[in-house]
C-alpha cells in the first residue's frame, strides 16, 4: 500500500518538505501566512480518519470505540469546513503529498467541487456515526462493534481521498478503500441476505473498479501521465485515437457502475436493503455521489468537458446524448420499480437509482445550467435520501423491519420520526420550499434552456411516480392501523432523532435558502467548464 | 424586532398553529388560542386594507432562494380581496368549528385545528404571493396541509378520496404548473405580478394558447373540468373543511391564482390579440353547465353544494376569460361574492348533519320548520347562488354580464343565463322542499330534533347577513375590484 | 489478409492478445459460474489480466532494470506501473480474502454455494 504510506508519511513531514501553496490568481499573489496546521489541512482531511480507523478497532467496549470514532468523525468535519473556506476565499490549493510534486508525485487537488464533495461527506459521516451509537447497539453484536465503527471511519476515509486525490491512480486506492470496507460494512447486516448482496457487490463493484484501472492504464499508456492537470493537457492532442477512445469507454462503464448509472444498477437495491441502516443512510447519501463526483471530473477536467460529451460517437449518437438516454430510462424504470417495492429500504433504494438517473441527466445535458443542476443535485438528494433512511432506521431499531407492514401505525406511534420522514419525502418529491425543489427548477430550466421538452415532460412525469412511492409509505405509516397484538411501539430514542431532524431541517433550510449550495455548485461548474483543476 | 406587516400576516396563523400544537388535550386553550389567532389576523388584515384604500404603499418583502428566485411578498387589490374573505371567515368558521367538533366527538382535534391554522397561513402566502415561485410554493404547501384535514376521518374511504384529491392537485400542479411558471421564466426572464403582464414580446402564437393551457390545467383548485373530481372526493373531509377550505380558502386559492396569472403574467392585451387563447372561455362555460347538470342529480346535499361549487368556481374563469375590465372586476367581486354564499350553504349542512344526522336532498322535507335559522341562511346562501336580489351573488353576475354584453361575447351571455335557470333548478327545490312540505313523523328513524348547537346557528346566521351585506355596502370590495383592472371607481 | 501478416500482428502485440484473452477468460467466469468460489476464482484472472497489461506496457526494448547506478545512458524499464501494480495486487488479496471470507458466511447460512440453490432459498423466503 505504497500509496497510502504517503499519505501517512504527509502528516508526519514539517513544513519545510510539504509544499503547500495556493493556486493563486494574481490578485491573491500575497505569500499567505500559513501555520503548520493549516499547511498540512489536505493531509489531515485523510489521515485523521485513516488513522482512526486502526486505533478504533483497538477499543474494546462499544462506547469507547463510538466516541473516538465520533471524535474523528466531528474533528474530519472541521478539517474539511477548514478547507472549503480556504478555498472560498482563495482560490483551489494544491498539495504535494510527502512533499513529492506532481505530475511525479500523488497531489491533492482542492478546488471548490471537491471541497464541497469533502465536507457533505464529512459532514454526513459525521452525523452518521452520531446516529450509529443507538443504531449499532441494535443491529450489530457488541464483540465487533468497534471494528464496524472501524470500518465506517476506512469508508469515510476512502470517500474522501477519491474527492481530494488529484492521482487518478491514488483515486482507484481510495476507492478500493471505501469500496472494500463497505462491502465488509454490508455484510454486517442482521440477515442472511447481506451476505449475498455484499457477494454480488464484490463481484460488480470489483468488476467495476478494474475496468476503471484498464481505463487508466490505456490512458497512462499514451501519456505517461497519472495527474489530472496532467492529463488534462496531455489528452487532448490524443483524443482521436483509438486507444484513448476505448481508455473512456471502460473508465464511463467502471464508474458508471460504481455510481449505480441505469443499467448498472443491479448491485444497489439489495445491497441498501440489507445492510445494517445506519451503513444504508450513510452509503446511499455518499457513496453513488463520490463516483458521480469522479466521472465529472474525468469528463470535465480531464477529457476537457462539453466536447468530448458533444462529440459524436456509434449510431450518431453524443455521449452526452446517450448519458441522457441512459440517466431518463434509469429514472423512468427505477421509479416504477420504486412503486412496487414492500420494503421501505429496497423502495429508498430503487428511488436512489432513479435520482441518480436526474444527476447524470444534468452532466449529460452539457450546459453550465445542466451541470450546475447535475451537482447540486448531487447535494441535496445526499441530504433527503440521508434523511429518509435515518428515518427507516429509526423504524428499524424499533421494530426490527422496514417492511410496509412494519410501518404501520407508525405515524401515530413515532410521530417525531415519521414527521421528519414526510418532510424528507416531501423533498424527495421536489415539493417546494424544499431542497428537491431546487433540484428540479434547475434540472428543468437546463432541460427548457436547450428547448428539451421531452425531457422536461419526463422529469415532471418522474416527479409524479415519485410522488406515488413517497406516498405509499406515508400511507402505510399513517393509515394502516396499529397491528393488533404486536409488541409496544414507542418513538425511537432521542440520539436517533436529533440527528434525523437535524438533516430534514437542513433540507428545508437549503430548499429556502438555497445560495450558499448553488453558488458552490455555479462556481464549480465554472472551473470545471474552464477546463483544467 | 419589528417584522415587516406582509411576513407578519403569514407568521400569525402560522404561531397559532404552533401555540394549538402545544396545547394538546386542552380543548379550551386550543380553541382561544384558535380564535384569538383568527381574531389577530383579520386585525391585520384589516389594518392593511385601510391602509391600502388609503392610498398608502406597502413595500414589498423579498427572501433570496435562488439567484434570481426570490420568495417574495407585495399587496394587490385582488390579494386583498382573498386575503379578507378567508381571514374574516376563518373567524366565522373556527367558532362553528367548535361547535361541529364538539357536536360530532370527532377525534384528532389538536391536528385539525393546526392543519387549519397552517392552511389559512399559506391561503394568506398565496394572496400576498408577488411573483409565480411564491404563489406555487404556497399553493403546493395549502395542498399538502389540507391532506390531513381531507382525510381527517381515517380508513379506507378517506385514504381512497385522499388520493384523488392529492392525486389529481399535485399532479396538475407538477405536471402542468410548473412547466408554466419555468417556461415563463424562460421567456421573460421573470416571473413577478405585473399590471399589464409580462409576456406580451416574449410568447408568440399559438404558444400562448398553449401556455394558458398549462396555467389554466395546472391550477387545478380552480376545478376546471376535467379536473374537478377532487373537489367532490374531499367532501369526506368534516364539513367545517368543506366550508372554509373547499367553499373558500382552497378554492378560491385556485380562481384567485387563474385571475392573478391572466391579468399579471399575461395581460388582458396579449389574451385579446391571441385567438388561441380563445378556448378558455368555452372550457370555462361548458364548466359551469355540465357542472350545474351534474349537481341537478346529486343527492347528497355536500356533493350537490361541491359541484355548484365547481360550476361556480368557473363562473370567475369565464368573467376573467371575457377579458373586459368590467367582467375581471366581476370576476373579483363574484371570489368574495360566492365566499361568503357557499360557505353558509356548508355551514348549513353541517347544522344539518349535527342536528338530524341527515345527509341527503330527499330527507329535508319539513325540516324548515325544525331549524328555522338555519334554512333560512340556506335560503339566502341558495338566492345568492342563483344571483337573485338582495345577495352577494347578484352584483357579481351584473358585473360579469355588464362585461360580456359591453365586448359582444354573447355565448358567455348565453352560459351564464343558461347556468343561473340550472342554479334555481337545484337550489329552489330544497328550500321549497324545507319549508313548505310535510316533515316525516317521528320514528325510530326520525327521532326529534332541534336547531344545531348555538355556535353553529351563530356561525351561519353571520354568514348569511354577511351575503345580504356585501350586496346592501359592496363598496370597499368593489373599490379593490375595480382597482384591479385599473378603473376608477 | 495473409498468414504472415496476421501472425505478425498478433505477435506485435502478443501481449495486448493474451490481456485479452485472459480477460474475457475471467469475466466469462464470472457471469457464468454458479459457484461462488468459481466467480471469485475468475474475478482473480480477470484482475490479473490487467495486472499484466500495466506490467508490459512499462517494458521498453532492451531495456533493463531500473536500478540507478552511475553509468548514463542505459535504458531501464518504466518502474512506475510496476509499483501501481503492487498496490494493485494488494488490493486484489484484499478482495479475494473478503470475497471467500463472505463465501464462507453464505456457506454457514444457506448450507450452499450454489447461486441458483441460493436464488431459490430466497424466493422461496419470498413468496412465503
Amino acid at each position: 500500500m505504497s500509496q497510502l504510506l504517503k499519505v501517512a508519511e504527509a502528516a508526519a513531514h514539517g513544513v519545510t518538505e510539504s509544499a503547500t501553496h495556493t493556486a493563486q490568481h494574481a490578485a491573491h499573489a500575497a505569500t499567505p501566512s500559513l501555520s503548520l496546521l493549516g499547511d498540512n489541512l489536505p493531509a489531515l482531511a485523510i489521515v485523521v480518519p485513516l488513522l482512526a480507523a486502526p486505533l478504533v478497532a483497538l477499543m474494546i467496549r462499544p462506547a469507547l470505540a463510538w466516541s473516538l470514532a465520533a471524535l474523528a468523525g466531528l474533528t474530519t468535519l472541521a478539517v474539511t469546513g477548514g478547507l472549503l473556506a480556504r478555498v472560498l476565499d482563495s482560490g483551489p490549493i494544491v498539495y504535494a503529498v510527502g512533499g513529492w510534486a506532481g505530475p511525479w508525485g500523488i497531489e491533492y487537488r482542492i478546488d471548490t467541487l471537491s471541497a464541497g464533495m469533502l465536507v457533505l461527506v464529512a459532514g454526513i459521516g459525521a452525523v452518521s456515526l452520531l446516529y450509529a451509537r443507538a443504531s449499532v447497539a441494535r443491529e450489530i453484536p457488541p464483540a465487533r462493534a468497534s471494528l464496524f465503527y472501524s470500518l465506517m471511519l476506512l469508508c469515510l476515509t476512502g470517500l474522501l481521498g477519491m474527492c481530494i486525490s488529484g492521482d487518478v491512480f491514488n483515486v482507484f486506492v481510495f476507492l478500493e478503500i471505501s469500496s472494500l470496507s463497505s462491502y465488509a460494512l454490508i455484510g454486517l447486516g442482521s440477515t442472511r441476505r447481506a451476505f449475498t448482496a455484499a457477494f454480488n457487490y464484490l463481484i460488480l463493484g470489483t468488476i467495476g473498479a478494474t475496468f476503471y484501472v484498464i481505463g487508466i492504464g490505456l490512458l497512462y499508456m499514451m501519456t505517461g501521465s497519472l495527474n489530472m492537470a496532467d492529463l488534462a493537457t496531455l489528452v487532448p492532442a490524443q483524443m482521436d485515437t483509438t486507444t484513448v477512445q476505448m481508455a473512456i469507454a471502460f473508465l464511463a462503464v467502471g464508474l458508471s457502475l460504481k455510481a449505480a448509472l441505469f443499467p448498472l444498477h443491479l448491485w444497489l437495491p439489495n445491497a441498501y436493503a440489507y445492510a445494517p441502516s445506519v451503513v444504508t443512510a450513510f452509503l446511499a447519501a455518499t457513496a453513488t455521489k463520490v463516483s458521480i463526483y469522479v466521472l465529472v471530473r474525468f469528463v470535465f477536467t480531464v477529457f476537457g468537458g462539453t466536447g468530448l460529451l458533444v462529440l459524436e460517437g456509434p449510431l450518431g449518437l453524443s455521449a452526452g446524448t446517450l448519458i441522457c438516454v441512459l440517466a431518463l430510462a434509469g429514472v423512468v424504470v427505477a421509479s416504477l420499480s420504486a412503486i412496487y417495492q414492500e420494503d421501505a429500504k429496497r423502495l429508498l433504494a430503487y428511488s436512489s437509482v432513479a435520482q441518480v438517473g436526474y444527476m447524470l441527466l444534468g452532466v449529460g445535458l452539457a450546459s453550465p445550467a445542466g451541470l450546475s443542476a447535475g451537482l447540486i443535485h448531487v447535494f441535496n438528494h445526499a441530504l433527503i435520501k440521508f434523511a429518509l433512511f435515518l428515518a427507516v432506521g429509526a423504524v428499524v431499531w424499533r421494530t426490527g423491519s422496514a417492511h410496509m407492514a412494519a410501518l404501520a401505525g407508525a405515524g401515530k406511534r413515532m410521530p417525531w420520526t415519521m414527521a421528519a420522514f414526510v418532510i424528507a419525502g416531501l423533498s424527495l418529491i421536489g415539493v417546494p420550499g424544499t431542497v428537491g425543489f431546487v433540484s428540479k427548477w434547475m434540472l428543468l430550466q437546463a432541460a427548457l434552456a436547450q428547448q428539451l421538452w421531452l425531457v422536461a415532460g419526463l422529469i415532471l412525469f418522474t416527479s409524479l411516480l415519485a410522488v406515488v412511492y413517497v406516498w405509499k409509505m406515508i400511507e402505510a405509516a399513517y393509515f394502516r392501523p396499529v397491528p393488533e397484538g404486536g409488541p409496544e411501539i414507542a418513538e425511537a430514542p432521542l440520539s436517533l432523532r436529533l440527528p434525523l431532524w437535524l438533516v430534514a431541517l437542513a433540507c428545508i433550510y437549503f430548499g429556502l435558502d438555497a445560495s450558499g449550495p448553488v453558488g458552490i455548485a455555479e462556481t464549480a461548474t465554472r472551473t470545471l467548464l474552464e477546463g483544467g483543476a | 424586532m419589528i417584522i415587516h406587516p406582509l411576513l407578519l400576516i403569514v407568521a400569525t396563523p402560522l404561531a397559532g398553529a404552533l401555540l394549538i400544537a402545544l396545547s394538546a388535550g386542552k380543548p379550551t386553550q386550543r380553541e382561544t388560542v384558535t380564535l384569538v389567532t383568527a381574531g389577530l389576523l383579520f386585525w391585520q388584515v384589516l389594518r392593511l386594507l385601510a391602509h391600502s384604500l388609503g392610498g398608502g404603499t406597502v413595500s414589498p418583502v423579498e427572501l433570496a432562494v435562488m439567484p434570481g428566485v426570490p420568495l417574495a411578498l407585495s399587496v394587490e387589490p385582488l390579494g386583498l380581496i382573498f386575503a379578507l374573505v378567508a381571514s374574516g371567515l376563518w373567524i366565522v368558521n373556527s367558532v362553528y368549528s367548535i361547535g361541529y367538533m364538539r357536536g360530532n366527538n370527532e377525534a384528532h382535534q389538536t391536528r385539525f385545528y393546526v392543519c387549519f391554522g397552517l392552511a389559512i397561513s399559506f391561503a394568506m402566502g398565496i394572496a400576498l404571493a408577488d411573483n409565480l415561485f411564491t404563489l406555487f410554493l404556497f399553493y403546493e404547501a395549502l395542498t399538502l396541509s389540507t391532506y390531513p384535514l381531507v382525510t381527517h376521518k381515517g380508513g379506507a374511504e378517506a385514504r381512497e378520496a385522499g388520493r384523488v384529491y392529492l392525486g389529481i392537485l399535485m399532479s396538475t400542479s407538477i405536471g402542468f404548473l410548473l412547466l408554466a411558471i419555468v417556461w415563463t421564466w424562460q421567456a421573460t426572464g421573470r416571473m413577478d405580478f405585473t399590471p399589464g403582464g409580462i409576456l406580451a414580446g416574449h410568447v408568440d402564437e399559438p404558444e400562448v394558447g398553449l401556455l394558458l393551457f398549462l396555467f389554466m390545467y395546472g391550477i387545478g383548485k380552480a376545478a376546471l373540468m376535467p379536473i374537478h373530481r377532487w373537489l367532490p372526493a374531499a367532501m369526506v373531509a368534516p364539513t367545517p373543511v368543506s366550508a372554509l377550505l373547499h367553499a373558500v380558502a382552497v378554492v378560491k386559492a385556485g380562481v384567485f391564482s387563474v385571475v392573478k396569472v391572466i391579468v399579471y403574467i399575461f395581460g388582458l392585451d396579449l389574451l385579446n390579440a391571441s385567438p388561441s387563447a380563445d378556448w378558455l372561455l368555452y372550457a370555462a362555460g361548458a364548466t359551469i353547465l355540465i357542472a350545474s347538470l351534474i349537481a341537478l342529480k346529486q343527492d347528497n346535499l355536500k356533493r350537490r353544494l361541491a359541484y355548484s361549487t365547481i360550476s361556480q368556481l368557473s363562473y370567475v374563469i369565464l368573467a376573467a376569460a371575457i377579458l373586459a375590465p368590467l367582467s375581471v372586476a366581476g370576476a373579483a367581486l363574484h371570489i368574495a361574492a360566492h365566499a361568503v354564499g357557499k360557505i353558509t350553504l356548508f355551514f348549513a349542512a353541517g347544522s344539518i348533519y349535527t342536528a338530524a344526522h341527515k345527509t341527503q336532498v330527499s330527507q329535508l322535507d319539513g325540516i324548515g320548520r325544525r331549524m328555522p335559522w338555519t334554512m333560512g341562511a340556506f335560503a339566502i346562501g341558495a338566492l345568492s347562488m342563483v344571483g337573485v336580489p338582495p345577495t352577494a351573488g347578484f352584483l357579481s353576475k351584473w358585473f360579469m354580464l355588464s362585461g360580456a354584453w359591453a365586448t359582444e361575447q354573447w355565448v358567455a351571455v348565453g352560459v351564464i343565463v343558461l347556468s343561473t335557470l340550472l342554479n334555481a333548478a337545484y337550489f329552489l327545490p330544497i328550500v321549497y322542499a324545507a319549508f313548505f312540505r310535510a316533515p316525516p313523523p317521528d320514528d325510530a328513524h326520525h327521532p326529534p330534533h332541534g336547531e344545531a348547537p348555538w355556535p353553529i346557528v351563530a356561525a351561519l346566521t353571520t354568514t348569511a347577513g354577511l351575503t345580504v351585506l356585501l350586496f346592501l355596502f359592496p363598496r370597499p370590495v368593489l373599490d379593490l375590484a375595480l382597482a384591479l383592472v385599473g378603473a376608477t371607481p | 489478409m495473409s498468414i504472415e501478416t496476421l501472425s505478425g500482428a498478433l505477435l506485435a502485440h502478443g501481449n495486448y492478445w493474451i490481456v485479452i484473452g485472459l480477460m474475457m477468460t475471467g469475466l466469462y467466469v464470472v457471469i457464468d459460474r454458479g459457484n461462488l468460489v468459481k466467480k471469485i476464482i475468475g474475478l482473480n484472472i480477470f484482475q490479473t489480466s490487467v495486472f499484466m497489461l500495466y506490467i508490459s506496457m512499462g517494458k521498453i526494448d532492451g531495456g533493463t532494470a531500473p536500478i540507478l547506478d552511475q553509468a548514463l545512458g542505459r535504458t531501464y524499464s518504466n518502474p512506475l506501473p510496476h509499483v501501481l501494480i503492487l498496490t494493485a495486487i494488494v488490493v486484489g488479496v484484499a478482495t479475494t480474502a473478503l470475497g471467500l471470507a463472505l463465501v464462507v458466511r453464505i456457506k454457514e447460512a444457506y448450507g450452499t454455494i450454489e447461486e441458483d440453490e441460493i436464488l431459490a432459498i430466497e424466493h422461496g423466503e419470498d413468496d412465503r
